[in-house]
């Protein structure tokens, strides 16, 4: 039984990292192919048929490139930086319900690695660590630029999680709970009482909020001042080559997956979907369908970073710190104290 | 401003809608190898030395052509012509060398003006691109036109 057990989440565990990778590395081609159809480009098409094997090709590229170390840089932190941003960006998925339970010959099956009954927390603090990973990695550069780079980076990203995190609070109040698991299946169907049951109707600025200060911790247009490509020559990553720049990007990307999972099943109902149970179908056969929903969900929000990426221009620095700071905090609190006294107001009715 | 302008939210969803619009659009690609853009009538491009209508070369190699050319990407070496090649060269001197520095050149057709024999043109494809400096040197095994079919 406990082998089982054992055996079971080691299945779990490698199917989502390898969907999480094969899901990041198909981003960057999603990316190039959504920039090129938005310019009237058709992006790239040689690689395989409509460039299915870019994504290779790019990372075989990485291989190859020479690695260079600066002379004078901390040689165990510069490589720690780009590791760090991956690991941490990888371990963010283990939280996430992926869909209803299986049951199979009896067995009941979580699709959900561990169910911990702080599941939003840890997602918040796995989050905030990879801000470590990138100041590592400019400060272990020993370049200024690359330092520079870095602590815009940090400044904004620690900016944005105190108005995600106020955001968070209003859902809670709502929900109740911070377990991932027990979020979704409130979110049961789409209806019920008279209201829907998605997060995104009861709070909608809350997840404003959310996905607003999301773009900011993934650092994607227009938020994408750490890395700049045109005018910074990529910030905190100056330099960096090689696989270990591949780490750095990639990263990006899985952050990218990571936050899309999480708006889907906080705000857009994770795995429930219209009508699931009124179609008449089993359990096992709901819950299938229930992680297809989840991916759905998720590529349509993947595809959002990247509508928003190719149609608005990049903050100023002090455009950013003001949106943060002014807009969106104070918002966030009103939010709060909205939220509060209508459940009271309607506890009263 | 006024209060929608300030949250942005409408202009955004505005460029969205415009953005997600161009998604469906017509490509602009030209699928350059396999598929040639229409040039116009007076392009210019990779230089061809002619034949007169009887297969022979027109070049007697005056030198105009270099002397006009502002690149200086023209070079070329002069040669009497002998007994018996009268079939392959038109006048009694001719070009034993005739070389053009593809990166030198600019496509100015100033040579062509020069010329007063008619001997070269500007009407060729686009020059491929190529790894070492020294193929872009093209003599004449690649700038004569191609011998008369007899």
């Amino acid at each position: 039984m406990e082998y089982a057990f054992v055996l079971e989440k080691l299945i779990l565990v490698t199917v989502i990292f390898l969907i999480t990778l094969g899901i990041a590395a198909y981003s960057t081609l999603a990316e190039r192919k959504i920039a090129g159809f938005i310019q009237g480009r058709v992006g790239p098409h040689r690689a395989g048929p409509w460039g299915m094997f870019q994504p290779l090709a790019d990372g075989g590229k990485m291989f190859f490139k020479e690695e260079i170390i600066p002379a004078e840089s901390n040689r165990f932190l510069f490589i720690a930086g780009p590791s760090l941003a991956l690991l941490t960006a990888s371990i963010g998925s283990a939280v996430i319900p992926w869909g209803r339970a299986l049951t199979i010959g009896g067995r009941t099956i979580e699709l959900q690695v561990t169910d911990i009954n702080v599941g939003l927390l840890y997602i918040f603090g796995v989050v905030s660590l990879g801000v470590y990973g990138i100041m590592i990695g400019g400060w272990a550069s020993n370049n200024k630029y690359s330092l520079m780079g870095a602590i815009r980076a940090a400044s904004q990203n620690i900016s944005y999680e105190i108005a995600m995190g106020l955001s968070i609070i209003a859902l809670l109040m709502v929900t109740g709970t911070l377990s991932l698991k027990g979020i979704a299946a409130q979110q049961d169907g789409f209806w019920a009482d008279g209201w829907f049951t998605w997060n995104v109707f009861k709070q909608p600025l809350s997840f404003l909020i959310f996905i607003v200060c999301a773009f900011a911790e993934c650092n994607r247009t227009p938020f994408d001042l750490p890395e700049s490509e045109n005018e910074l020559v990529a910030g905190y990553h100056t330099e960096y080559s090689g696989f270990k720049l591949g780490a750095f990007l990639f990263a990006e990307y899985i952050n990218m997956f990571v936050s899309s999972a999480v708006m889907s099943t906080l705000y857009f109902g994770g795995y429930n979907f219209p009508f699931m149970h009124d179609l008449g179908l089993s359990e096992n056969v709901v819950a299938i369908l229930g992680v297809l929903a989840l991916f759905a969900k998720i590529f349509f929000f993947i595809f959002f970073f990247m509508w928003i990426r190719w149609t608005i221009p990049r903050f100023r620095y002090d455009q950013l710190m003001n949106l943060g700071w002014k807009t969106l905090i104070p918002l966030a609190i009103a939010n709060i104290v909205i939220t509060g006294i209508w459940m009271t107001v309607k506890d009263l009715i | 401003m006024s209060f929608s302008e300030r949250i942005y939210l409408p202009s955004i969803l505005k460029g969205l809608a415009i953005t997600f619009k161009h998604i469906f659009k017509k490509r602009e690609t030209i699928f350059y190898p396999e598929q040639e853009r229409p040039v116009s009538e007076n392009w210019r491009g990779l230089h061809s030395l002619k034949r007169d209508e009887k297969g022979r070369e027109r070049c007697t190699a005056c030198g105009l052509c270099a002397l006009a050319c502002p690149a200086e990407a023209i070079t070329m070496v002069a040669a009497e012509r002998k007994k018996g090649e009268e079939g392959l060269y038109r006048e009694e001197k001719y070009a034993a060398v005739y070389e053009i520095n593809m990166l030198r050149c600019i496509f100015c057709g100033l040579c062509e003006e020069a010329c007063p024999k008619e001997a070269i043109y500007l009407d060729g494809p686009i020059v491929e691109a190529d790894y070492l400096r020294k193929d872009f040197i093209f003599g004449k095994d690649k700038l004569v036109e191609a011998p008369l079919k007899s």
